[in-house]
């Protein structure tokens, strides 16, 4: 543990999102103080992790000044103001570049800033920077950044999972207590599973999706990675909620998160119905993984939910209508990607024609993982194979949303492992693209369905001594009961530990 | 795991489905992307494996299953017909790769016959 005065670590990197909310809120540190000390930390490791794609220092040390001079002035605060986080660079920010991680963007200044952004800057929370992603958010270990990889902090010879691998890197090293990702088949969970980190992909429409740059229209959804549940409770707290500007937003009061969060921790779950999916385990699932989820649905059993196994028939066949609705929705939404109102272009001459233009830029601007996508999608939706392979698709996410409301009916929570296995080595996937789609095998039907769903550490595998993360799913607009569980496991896991899962992760080489 | 099943219907009759070197670079142009041989020498193998693999799909049964293409019941959202500030001219251009009199400047859309045409 971190050594304290006053209640406040030495180290200011190292407290969750809540100990420094509260360490503002008494006086004992300013923003200034908490902002510094992660630019330092940024400064220190970013050449062996990586996160970042964009660290504006300036700017959040100035949102640092007006938080402590509102604070000094007696104004009313938001619960997290003052707190330091990074944002995935998938979310337009006004003034800061946005590159979704691709060629074709770079350079580019969005003229406005998304919602969730707004809500951030609102709430007086600092924006540190915009964190690495696979491009355009396509991809599972953040290999597919067109600005090199970000790296594990566990193990800076791995990937820290994707397409979010930079938000959940930054809060796994300490570059940031806090961070926003965007999760469309599990590029939140999935790398919080593997960086020992939580992740929550809330709702379908709980947080809005307007300034987001869309890969699948009807799977995006933005949401909040932590070190710790309650972190996350707090951060979802504040994006989510209905706007106006995104009309699949939903109007309805945001589910309980952060009193669910404060339930957990008491560690009682008496009274709660899990089930175990059937189908999310066996072949593929490294023996580790396998054996720490199997102590989590124990423990659950020891702090009283009743468990029982389900079956979700259509589970096996998520991975493949995923990856023709979601090459669908991208190929029609990266059409906008044309070189000619924003962006890269490449080969204006004043001979060619725009069609070449056009067709040279997104050659130039696109990585091969994108072409591959945009290549499918076409595909999947053309005259005569449009009802074998999208319409067919649209089929199973029927099927699916089904099995989701069946199991509902007599639990009150499905969990799984987040991930099929714990962080793999750079480079040992990027070249073979089914392989690579196996690891959002576990995360993708909750997208499919629209509930929500939260990853939490469960330990380490023995076999390769990296986290594994348990994944719990719920109803839609039932966020609360992801969290409630969450933090329920990670209190006991804590407390048998005896310290949280990241000061197990190995010392980071410091510049 | 690719699948030797094709879908069970509508699209290609062969046993499994393929997609030639002529059909990627077919789609590629569709989608205005231009590749070259090398490109596509790596492209049409991988494509090929994942088309197999989620042609899995097709083994599914659901005739009379509707589709869903949405998580939620999409219904029209409207706003109050009144006026509202947007984007100032300047910043909506500031990102363009070419500006000319305040407007986006792009390159010619129609070739020289067309041209001569209209």
């Amino acid at each position: 543990m971190a050594e304290r005065v006053a209640g406040v670590p030495v180290d200011l990197t190292r407290s969750t999102a809540a100990a420094t909310a509260a360490a503002l809120a008494s006086g004992h540190v300013s923003a200034v103080e908490v902002t510094e000390a992660h630019l330092d930390r940024i400064s220190a490791v970013e050449g062996a992790v990586h996160a970042f794609l964009h660290v504006a220092a300036d700017r959040a040390l100035a949102a640092a000044r007006r938080v402590d001079a509102r604070r000094a002035a007696g104004d009313a605060l938001g619960p997290l103001a003052g707190v330091p986080i990074a944002v995935k660079d998938v979310l337009v920010t006004e003034g800061m570049p946005t590159t979704c991680g691709s060629r074709i963007l770079e350079g580019w200044i969005p003229p406005y800033d998304a919602t969730v952004v707004h809500r951030l800057r609102e709430a007086g929370l600092v924006v540190l920077g915009k964190t690495n992603m696979d491009e355009f958010a396509m991809g599972s270990s953040t290999e597919h950044s067109a600005y090199g990889p970000t790296r594990n902090p566990w193990d800076l010879e791995r990937v820290p999972g994707g397409s979010g691998g930079g938000s959940a890197a930054a809060v796994a090293a300490y570059e940031a207590p806090l961070a926003v990702g965007t999760d469309t088949g599990g590029s939140i969970r999935q790398p919080a599973a593997v960086t020992g980190t939580v992740g929550a992909k809330p709702t379908y429409g709980g947080v809005s999706r307007y300034g987001l740059v869309a890969l699948a229209s009807s799977l995006d959804q933005a949401g909040p990675c932590g070190r710790t549940v309650a972190d996350a409770a707090l951060l979802h707290a504040v994006i989510a909620g209905h706007d106006p500007l995104d009309s699949t937003s939903i109007d309805a009061p945001v589910p309980p998160v952060v009193a669910a969060a404060a339930r957990g921790c008491e560690g009682d779950l008496a009274g709660l119905r899990v089930g175990v999916v059937r189908e999310l385990s066996g072949e593929g699932y490294q023996p580790g993984v396998e054996q720490r989820f199997t102590e989590a649905v124990a423990l659950l059993t020891e702090l009283g939910a009743s468990v029982t196994e389900v079956s979700c028939p259509h589970f096996e066949y998520g991975l493949a209508a995923y990856y023709l609705i979601l090459p669908s929705e991208c190929s029609s939404n990266l059409a906008r990607f044309d070189g000619m109102r924003y962006g890269l272009r490449v080969g204006d001459d004043e001979v060619n024609g725009a069609e070449e233009v056009m067709a040279r830029t997104r050659e130039a601007g696109f990585g091969e993982e994108v072409i591959r996508r945009i290549i499918l999608g076409t595909y999947a939706l053309s005259a005569g194979y449009y009802e074998a392979y999208y319409g067919q698709a649209q089929k199973v996410r029927t099927l699916i949303a089904r099995d989701f409301a069946a199991a509902f009916r007599t639990v009150d929570v499905l969990v799984s492992p987040s991930t099929p296995v714990t962080a793999f080595p750079l480079g040992e996937r990027v070249d073979d693209p089914l392989a690579m789609y196996l690891n959002d095998l576990c995360t993708i039907p909750s997208n499919l369905d629209g509930g929500p769903a939260l990853s939490v550490p469960v330990g380490l595998a023995p076999e390769s001594g990296l986290p594994v993360g348990l994944q719990i799913m719920a109803p839609a607009m039932a966020d609360d009961r992801c969290y409630l569980v969450g933090a329920a496991v990670e209190a006991a896991l804590d407390d048998r530990r005896g310290h949280p899962i990241l000061a197990d992760a190995p010392a980071l080489p410091v510049a | 795991m690719p699948s030797q099943t094709g879908p069970s219907q509508g699209g290609p009759s062969r046993t499994r489905p393929t997609l030639s070197r002529a059909e990627v670079a077919h789609l590629a142009r569709l989608a205005r992307i231009t590749l070259t041989d090398a490109e596509l020498d790596r492209l049409v193998p991988q494509l090929d494996v994942i088309l197999a693999a989620v042609a899995r799909v097709g083994e599914v049964a659901a005739a009379d299953i509707p589709p869903t293409s949405h998580a939620l019941p999409l219904t029209n959202v409207l706003r109050p017909d009144v006026v509202r500030p947007s984007l100032p001219a300047a910043a909506a251009l500031g990102g363009a790769p070419a500006v000319e009199d305040g407007r986006f400047r792009v390159p010619r859309i129609l070739d020289d016959a067309e041209a001569a045409d209209g």
